[in-house]
């Protein structure tokens, strides 16, 4: 079906603006059929059902809307983890920010690299999984992501890696325009923990491609920059194998634009994906969930869980579904998406689906908005606890379900550490 | 140390007077006991003098220890020395029961000008109060009241009261709910905190929590007034006859 003509317009436009980089036959293919499935897709409009809620032209458009740099007033987060850190400034690789990357149990390797080397591992990883989640919704600016991406890290984990890898984005420059496509594939019984961080720039257009074999785990937790002007179309993209595990959870505080796709595919038995966020906004600030996991093998769980707490106007929006296939008996779904508004202005949009077509599930699903509890207030007051500090104690009380979901408690304490300095700084 | 005068109180959100006229004085280191039929506005009464939004005062007041407490901020009437043990203890996911007794602890030492209490102290205090009640360090961990039975929560309450250890501590029908044996223990927790200088104010519908809380003065309130006061020997009369009497008596 061709496309109305302002959406290919728009799309060959926004593709005259850049050139497919250099590499071998392998990854050149695989860019020229992104960039076809971008032509076939068009990129979004405000009229896509699937951008009902988040408008998508600055994400769309040429060139990246400016974005003013912010002064970090917090010690960088993660800082008291070891870890192993990956820099990238405004999408460059900052290789003498970055620690050395020879680690046991794992390889890492720059994009930009691989992409020279006639033979690779990647050649069936990279843009496979973003091709296959573009059905049955389409999602066309991570195609262009697999088009356009110079650089990344494509990472083979063999063994249990102990130390999590950190990849650090930094914002440096006020019109910056940032495409980096990660690649990690976990071998069987492999274990990776992935920590982000960062406004990463202007404007970020990034995917994550997770392949997860058979009983591997991968821990992703990430936190997107409190930049107040920075922008970011984000996908994660997993395929889940037997008995493996997959957990992902992003912290999104500020930002005036965040898309955070992920797309999870289940394929094995007994595997568990785990999904969730929080989110704090303030003010001119639009932040965007939007969840798929399909269910294609029998006796997995996974879970949804979003949490939003908006203020002054802030957006948030929620579309997740869960996909549960015929062969798929035994599947246990779970999702939940609230948010707490703390005035009038503020707004929750949520499209809960469920989709199942086995018989022997238990699914469930709920989405909720609302204000402070005030019995809960009431009770915190009546102990003497100042309204101000109740209110704050209610918040991080609402979002813990979110939090909670991060199994490692060093990290669950860098999270909350996050929240409640943004809680602070919020303190009339 | 609690004086309430000619107290009339209404809902906020419709025009129903629930209190017309309540009048009680609690001496320091004096135990009473309100006793009374459902709707008698008991409850309410213990509401009021908390802070709960809701209601509105028409007329009278209510002083602790000679402060007008009803213009208060409910925080500040805990800092003054009001604790209120609830009826419903509220359950606070996410929260520490630890960091909300110590949050609360320091909150009030500092609004009355006193220093903080360090973590190791506090720790101490805690875990020493919590032996008495036969409260596990589980329970101390958990989120506030979440996964408590009735009994536990009920048993949360008296750990923050006697962590706190307010002057004033109003108790609402903290045996609603509670098996003998959580009933004995929580009355230990209650009679433990009992001294010269903290009055209880113990709302009930059931002689037999007085057995194990002996007041020191009984009095009956009906329709929002208080209608008779008298010994101990006022709530075994009310156990053994009821209510009928009594208010026939007074009308």
């Amino acid at each position: 079906m061709a496309l109305p003509q302002a959406k290919q317009d728009a799309t060959e436009a926004r593709l005259s603006a850049v050139n497919t980089p250099d590499g071998a036959v392998w990854i050149a293919q695989a860019r020229e059929a992104a960039l076809a499935r971008v032509r076939a897709m068009g990129l979004p409009t405000a009229r896509d059902e699937y951008w009902k809620f988040t408008r998508p032209d600055t994400l769309v458009q040429a060139g990246a809307p400016e974005a003013a740099l912010f002064e970090e007033d917090e010690a960088p987060i993660f800082d008291s983890v070891d870890r192993l850190k990956v820099v990238f400034v405004d999408g460059v690789f900052d290789a003498d920010a970055s620690d050395d990357l020879s680690q046991e149990g794992l390889t890492i390797e720059r994009l930009a690299d691989v992409a020279q080397a006639d033979i690779h591992w990647a050649k069936d990883l990279y843009g496979a999984l973003e091709e296959n989640g573009q059905t049955p919704v389409q999602r066309p600016l991570a195609a262009l992501n697999t088009a356009l991406a110079e650089d990344g890290v494509v990472i083979h984990v063999t063994g249990k890696v102990s130390k999590p890898l950190n990849l650090i984005y930094h914002h440096k420059s006020t019109s910056s325009d940032a495409i980096l496509h990660h690649v990690i594939k976990l071998d069987a019984g492999a274990e990776l923990t992935v920590l982000e961080n960062g406004p990463a720039a202007a404007r970020f257009n990034k995917v994550m491609e997770v392949d997860v074999a058979d009983g591997a785990a991968f821990h992703h937790v990430r936190t997107q920059g409190r930049d107040h002007e920075r922008r970011a179309a984000t996908h994660v993209f997993a395929r889940v194998a037997e008995e493996s595990v997959f957990k992902t959870f992003t912290l999104t505080a500020n930002g005036v634009l965040t898309r955070n796709e992920c797309v999870v595919e289940i394929l094995g038995d007994n595997a568990v994906a785990h999904i969730a966020g929080a989110c704090v906004g303030d003010g001119d600030f639009h932040q965007d969930d939007t969840v798929f996991v399909t269910h294609n093998a029998v006796n997995c769980e996974s879970r949804q869980v979003f949490k939003k707490v908006l203020r002054n106007g802030a957006r948030g929006v929620f579309q997740g579904k869960i996909l549960v296939k015929p062969d798929a008996q035994k599947t246990d779904g779970y999702q939940i998406s609230q948010s707490l508004l703390l005035d009038d202005d503020s707004e929750f949009d949520a499209k809960p689906e469920l989709e199942i077509y086995a018989d022997d599930v238990a699914c469930s699903h709920g989405s909720t908005s609302g204000a402070i509890d005030e019995d809960a207030l009431y009770y915190l007051r009546s102990r003497g606890v100042p309204k101000t500090i109740a209110t704050d104690m209610l918040t991080l009380s609402f979002l813990a379900e979110a939090v909670q979901e991060i199994e490692d408690e060093a990290l669950r304490y860098e999270i909350n550490t996050r929240l409640e300095g943004w809680l602070e700084r919020r303190r009339g | 140390m609690l004086e309430i005068k000619n107290l009339h109180v209404d809902l906020e959100e419709e025009e129903k007077t629930i209190l017309k006229g309540v009048d009680l004085t609690v001496d320091a280191g004096k135990v009473h006991a309100i006793m009374g039929p459902n709707g008698s506005g008991k409850s309410t009464l213990s509401y009021v003098l908390s802070g709960r939004d809701g209601y509105e005062v028409i007329q009278g007041s209510a002083t602790l220890e000679g402060e007008d407490i009803l213009d208060m901020e409910p925080e500040k009437r805990a800092a003054a020395g009001l604790f209120l043990a609830f009826q419903y203890p509220v359950e606070i996911p996410g929260v520490g029961n630890m960091t909300f007794m110590r949050t609360a602890l320091n909150a009030q030492r500092k609004a009355r000008g006193e220093e903080e209490m360090s973590a190791s102290d506090f720790l101490k205090l805690v875990r020493e109060k919590a032996a008495t009640l036969k409260m596990s360090n589980d329970m101390l961990k958990r989120p506030v009241n979440v996964g408590f039975s009735g009994g536990e929560k009920k048993r949360n309450e008296i750990l923050q009261m006697a962590v706190l250890e307010p002057k004033m501590c109003i108790l609402d029908e903290t045996d609603s709910g509670l098996d003998v044996d959580a009933m004995k223990l929580v009355s230990e927790g209650v009679n433990a905190l009992r001294d010269a200088g903290r009055s209880f104010l113990v709302i009930t519908h059931y002689q037999r929590l007085l057995d194990h809380i002996k007041p020191d003065v009984v009095h009956i309130m009906a329709d929002g007034k208080i209608i008779k006061s008298g010994g101990p020997e006022l709530a075994i009369d009310v156990e053994k006859n009821g209510y009928s009497d009594l208010l026939e008596e007074v009308a």
